[in-house]
């Protein structure tokens, strides 16, 4: 089957008064059609320039942005402005009219593609009661708060049923509780309205949290793609382990001793592995990081282990927990 | 001083007065408006940038504003006499009044449309907005109360060209105040009018505020 969205090598210039930006140095990707991919990188990645690339409000320098196997580039203004109809985008800040109250907001959309206005308001109001803001369609973004504007930013981005909604940072201005309530929400429209989901952010946790398919951008360059469980558990890049492993605050601590990151699967997250392991080898471990995540409806933790000086009783524990199949990668000489 | 003429006299031209300033106010919105628009939209990083178009407005702007309101007012005489047939009295004043008040308008546009949320354009654009959509819908909807301020700023300002133009016979409250306070020495009539202009600028200013402040959805 034909991927919703096939971005290929693709590259963006930007070019300054003295100075040339590449932003993109050659990018390709495919999404598939019900993904929901997650595009995550550093600030300054270029992760937000691609996907501006999706819907053509940055133009590739070069490289080809097929969706749906439409060609963007080979469209004109008034066909480009009719697929972006269909790719929503929802951002930071909400990016809501401000002078508009909740239900009209939703409805601008609807007047661009010139719906009738009491049709438009009786889909604003199917779309409000989706996102749960059904008392507020009088109110005027002023008075709403952060998650809220980005409900009815939400509301607006489905009202013309897109395929396609592009998510730029749209959680990076919320609270943690606030995130997780609109994540479950693009979750909920992923799953009932099968529409395809890009998101961009800088942030592992949103990635685990509701993504099957993760792309990590690295100054400019795609380094590593592929499933969430797969990148999370295995990731190979210097980029991706520096994203997998945020969170972990006394990095510094462990430079230059010996350090090891073990991955948690399903099955072993019952057993007391570590201190068993404690028991067995008698040196007490320092952990320096322990997490534990749903990707995908299954348990899978991380943490990382500072072992005891001693290489006898350090190899022994390394050995100690290959034994019980859990995956054990030394950190030696990883350096932040 | 104080018979029934002089009142006739001072409520006259107080209603000439405030025909010239919103006559002109409305006719140098009538160009300044597209003109601010068209700044906007094809400045460098506007919505469809255009340079030799943006230099150029930009340009007429700058000389248009920097020549003086009263040596204007001179400059165009020949012109003022082809559109209004005389050039002297309130109807003529309001020729040199909009070619003075229009650039200083589209300024003003300019300047509001500038502050509207370059999210919020993005936006638009992104749920393929035309160009005349994310103008009037986005631009002009979401600048609207900095419009308004703008626009009282310039009521204020044109109504003082107004008065100057009473130097050189344009009528109205200025004519009044040069005639009586300068050429007879009457004190008394000069500060009436200037009292009256106050007063006017004040009622003007009083009814922008109040309006912009009650379309502003932003607050709250």
């Amino acid at each position: 089957m034909e991927a919703m969205i096939q971005i290929r090598d693709v590259t963006k210039t930007f070019i300054g008064r003295d100075n040339q930006v590449e932003a993109l140095k050659g990018i390709s990707l495919d999404i598939e059609k019900g993904n929901i991919c997650g595009i995550i990188g550093m600030s300054g990645a270029g992760k937000s320039t691609l996907v501006r690339c999706l819907n053509f409000l940055e133009k590739p320098t070069s490289g080809t942005v097929l969706i749906e196997g439409q060609d963007l580039q080979a469209m004109n203004e008034a066909q480009l402005r009719k697929a972006r109809t269909e790719i929503a985008m929802i951002f930071q800040h909400f990016n809501l009219l401000m002078q508009r109250n909740v239900q009209d907001n939703i409805c601008f959309p609807l007047e661009i593609t010139g719906v009738k206005r009491k049709q438009a308001r009786k889909r604003a109001e199917e779309l409000l009661k989706i996102v749960g803001l059904s008392d507020k369609a009088k109110a005027y973004p002023a008075q709403l708060s952060g998650g809220q504007k980005q409900r009815v930013a939400i509301a607006r981005a489905l009202a013309n049923n897109p395929k396609i909604l592009l998510c730029d940072e749209a959680t990076s201005a919320l609270d943690p509780t606030t995130t997780k309530s609109i994540l479950a929400l693009l979750k909920q429209i992923n799953e009932q309205y099968g529409i395809t989901i890009v998101i961009i952010t800088h942030e592992m946790a949103v990635v685990q949290e509701i993504c099957n398919q993760v792309a990590i951008i690295d100054d400019g360059n795609l380094v590593e793609a592929g499933s969430v469980e797969e990148v999370f558990s295995r990731p190979k890049t210097k980029a991706a382990q520096k994203l997998v492993f945020q969170g972990a605050r006394r990095m510094e601590e462990m430079r230059g001793r010996r350090c090891i990151r073990i991955v948690f699967s399903e099955n072993s997250s019952f057993e007391p592995v570590i201190g068993n392991m404690v028991l067995a080898c008698r040196e007490p471990v320092n952990i320096l990081l322990a997490d534990t995540k749903d990707i995908g409806g299954i348990a899978h933790g991380q943490m990382i282990l500072q072992l005891p000086e001693d290489p006898v009783t350090a190899e022994k524990m390394i050995q100690y927990l290959k034994d019980r199949n859990l995956m054990v990668e030394e950190l030696e000489d990883y350096v932040e | 001083m104080w018979n029934s003429e002089t009142v006739m006299m001072l409520i006259e031209n107080t209603g000439l007065t405030l025909y010239m300033t919103l006559t002109s106010t409305i006719m140098a919105y009538v160009i300044g408006l597209p003109l601010g628009i068209a700044l906007v939209v094809t400045a460098k990083d506007g919505l469809r940038p255009v340079e030799p178009v943006f230099k150029l407005l930009d340009v007429v702007a700058n000389i248009v504003r920097s020549v003086p309101f009263l040596i204007l007012l001179i400059l165009v005489i020949p012109l003022t006499r082809l559109i209004a047939g005389k050039s002297y009295g309130a109807t003529a004043t309001i020729v040199p009044l909009t070619i003075a008040a229009a650039p200083f308008i589209a300024r003003l546009v300019e300047s509001s449309l500038l502050e509207v949320d370059k999210g919020v354009i993005e936006a638009a654009q992104s749920m393929g907005a035309s160009l005349w959509t994310i103008i009037w819908k986005v631009l002009l909807a979401e600048a609207r109360t900095s419009l308004i301020v703008g626009a009282t700023i310039a009521l204020g300002t044109i109504l003082g060209y107004s008065a100057m133009a009473g130097a050189v016979g344009g009528g109205g409250l200025g004519d009044i105040a040069i005639r009586y306070g300068y050429h007879r020495y009457d004190f008394g009539i000069m500060w009436v009018t200037v009292i009256l202009l106050v007063l006017l600028v004040q009622i003007l200013q009083v009814i922008g505020t109040k309006l912009s402040k009650k379309l502003d959805k932003r607050s709250r």
